[in-house]
């Protein structure tokens, strides 16, 4: 079982709040990420939920129980530290067996376990070496088998791929959504990389300035963005926000559309036309920046290859269904 | 890669110093060889005299000489446990966050800025002199009777003055290397159930196993050499007890006048303190390699 649930979770340093209250539900087995720019509280909030800070005010509930006042190894959590944190001078063996010693378990079961952990992570040819002999994507799986040797709960996971190269970070991404799935472990894994949150999560929790400004599946953010900051922050390239006249028309102080949902038509008419400032071809995908005079620049994403070059003109006609409204404090109008 | 012409000019550049340094050393190595090999004694100037390696067998069978050795080696064993044993926890609270820590630190490091004729007289007249020291009034004060420290444990005293200077190296070092410690790497443990004291042997202890090498390398090089504190409080007395090599061979030329047999027990302090430098480099250096 591994059901975590926040209440009003409040954490302050000196004068500065970090969190300001914190409500969130996360179900038993779920994998849920916290994502938001740098500086929004997302680590601070895993280190709450750890036991690694205090709480200022507000309840942590794992199964039920509160654990504000419990130690970080009483709560029955293990966690993945963005540095690894691997123990230099103990072998692989030794840092995955490290927390069964600390639980004074006797040494054949902590060998079986060991060795069951280091199966399921391809990590048993490399019991007997030393973190240095390791690559980074050796190590990661080091730190993802001493978490998962303890049958924890619920696994934390502070940016965990962020030191792995990008070609390994996809890999990293698919053998730990994997594993949770097969172990059926719950997760809280957090981000600041948006495709990781997309792809890994079952539930996202998007965090900025110490609040939750959303918690959903990715799909639902994807399409129901609940203010500007959660439109602007999930999707790549990021939603075009226009303000002013168009909005007004439609009932809204900003309406956004994404990338995607513009067509693009070459001298077409109507719809908001403007100027190709930068073109980026990526084969697979076109990506325009469009000066649209009024309207301010603009993002246009093109499926497939689209021979458009700096200096032509476009009109970009936006997909009725898909306009997201705002009103003036930023929250989504809903239809 | 250096092109030829800089490596020559890096070369001609350096020249000068590295000439200097070497006559430097090679001046008084090649004049001690010499002296090592005469009848030299300043008592009785115009005798000198080419005498082989009499002096050599003279020094080496010189009872004196074996006590020395001893002392030596007591004493840098002692002063490098002390140093140590003391040192690790006494880093381990600099580390700490307390109030005032900026003063503590600066007098715990002070010792180390006193030089070591100024802190062996004040050891030896203000805290350890059996009639107005204040370790004697402190064991008045419980009604014993004081020590005379000098006397009745010269080694020992003298140990405690040069541990007392030497502790700050060891603390700063192994301070600065606890500060180079990964807090994920102490927050790893305390998520895997280590108590602060299965930490400190399973993380931190390990973690300074490097600086203690450095601080055992650097302190044995000073404390084989040590001179001055003996000089001024015990003058290597009573009889032999705190006469180390160093002081053995400062009284075979300056109170014996003998120069050809200090010239040789320098020459053999020289290839001692090679043996005792290669067999530690052989246990701890170790430690070095990445």
């Amino acid at each position: 079982m591994g059901q975590i649930t926040l209440q009003g979770v409040q954490k302050s340093f000196g004068p500065v709040h970090i969190i300001k209250g914190a409500d969130l539900e996360i179900a038993d087995g779920s994998f849920v990420v916290f994502v938001g720019p740098s500086g929004c509280g997302k680590t601070t909030l895993l280190r709450l939920i750890a036991g690694l800070e205090d709480v200022t005010g507000g309840a942590i509930l794992i199964d039920g129980r509160n654990v504000v006042d419990v130690p970080p190894a009483k709560r029955g959590l293990s966690m993945v530290f963005q540095s690894y944190a691997l123990y230099p001078h103990m072998s692989v063996r030794g840092n995955i067996a490290f927390g069964l010693k600390m639980a004074g378990i006797a040494r054949d079961e902590i060998n079986r376990k060991v060795e069951a952990a280091a199966a399921t992570l391809n990590l048993t040819p490399y019991l007997e070496r030393k973190p240095r002999e390791l690559s980074g994507g050796q190590r990661q799986r080091v730190a993802i088998g001493r978490a998962i040797v303890r049958e924890p709960k619920a696994f934390l996971f502070d940016e965990p791929l962020s030191n792995l190269d990008a070609a390994l970070r996809v890999q990293m991404r698919l053998e730990v959504t994997r594993l949770q799935k097969q172990l059926g472990t719950t997760a809280i894994y957090v981000t600041h990389d948006q495709v990781e949150a997309m792809t890994m999560a079952d539930k996202i929790v998007v965090l900025n300035g110490g609040k939750i400004e959303q918690y959903g599946s990715p799909l639902e953010l994807y399409e129901k963005p609940a203010n500007l900051f959660v439109a602007g922050f999930i999707g790549s390239p990021k939603m075009n926000f226009v303000t002013g006249e168009l909005a007004k028309q439609q009932g809204a102080t900003t309406i956004g559309v994404r990338p995607e949902h513009l067509k693009v038509e070459r001298d077409g008419q109507g719809g908001w036309r403007g100027t190709v400032s930068v073109a980026e071809h990526l084969g697979s995908d076109t990506f325009l920046y469009v000066d649209a005079g009024p309207q301010g620049m603009l993002t246009a994403r093109y499926i497939g290859e689209l021979d458009l070059h700096p200096g032509d003109q476009v009109s970009l006609i936006p997909d009725p269904a898909r306009i997201h409204r705002f009103d003036d404090s930023g929250k989504s109008i809903r239809a | 890669m250096a092109t030829q012409q800089t490596q020559l000019l890096a070369r001609t550049l350096l020249t000068p110093a590295v000439a200097l340094l070497f006559i430097w050393m090679i001046v008084p190595l090649a004049l001690t060889i010499y002296f090592a090999t005469l009848h030299y004694n300043l008592l009785d100037p115009g005798s000198e005299s080419f005498v082989g390696l009499e002096n050599f067998r003279y020094f080496l069978t010189d009872p004196a000489f074996l006590a020395s050795l001893q002392n030596t080696l007591v004493l840098v064993g002692s002063v490098l446990a002390i140093t140590i044993i003391l040192g690790v926890p006494l880093a381990l609270l600099l580390d700490q966050q307390v109030v005032g820590l900026s003063i503590v630190r600066l007098m715990v490091i002070a010792p180390f800025f006193v030089m070591p004729t100024v802190s062996a007289l004040v050891w030896k007249n203000l805290l350890m002199h059996p009639v107005s020291g204040l370790f004697a009034w402190i064991a008045h004060l419980f009604g014993l009777p004081a020590i005379d420290w000098f006397n009745d444990a010269p080694l020992f005293s003298v140990i405690l003055i040069i541990s007392w200077q030497w502790l700050p190296f060891a603390t700063l070092i192994l301070l600065t290397a606890l500060q180079s410690l990964d807090e994920e790497q102490k927050e790893a443990a305390e998520m895997d159930g280590a108590s602060a004291i299965s930490t400190f042997i399973y993380i931190t202890l390990p973690h300074l196993a490097r600086p203690i090498t450095v601080v055992i390398l650097i302190e044995t090089i000073f404390l084989l050499t040590v001179f001055a504190e003996i000089f001024v409080t015990t003058g290597g007395g009573p009889g032999l007890q705190t006469t180390n090599i160093a002081f053995l061979i400062y009284s075979q030329a300056l109170i014996q006048y003998d120069v050809g047999s200090a010239s040789a027990g320098g020459l053999v302090a020289v290839v001692l303190a090679n043996i005792v430098a290669f067999f530690l480099v052989r246990i701890v250096g170790r430690n070095l390699e990445a």
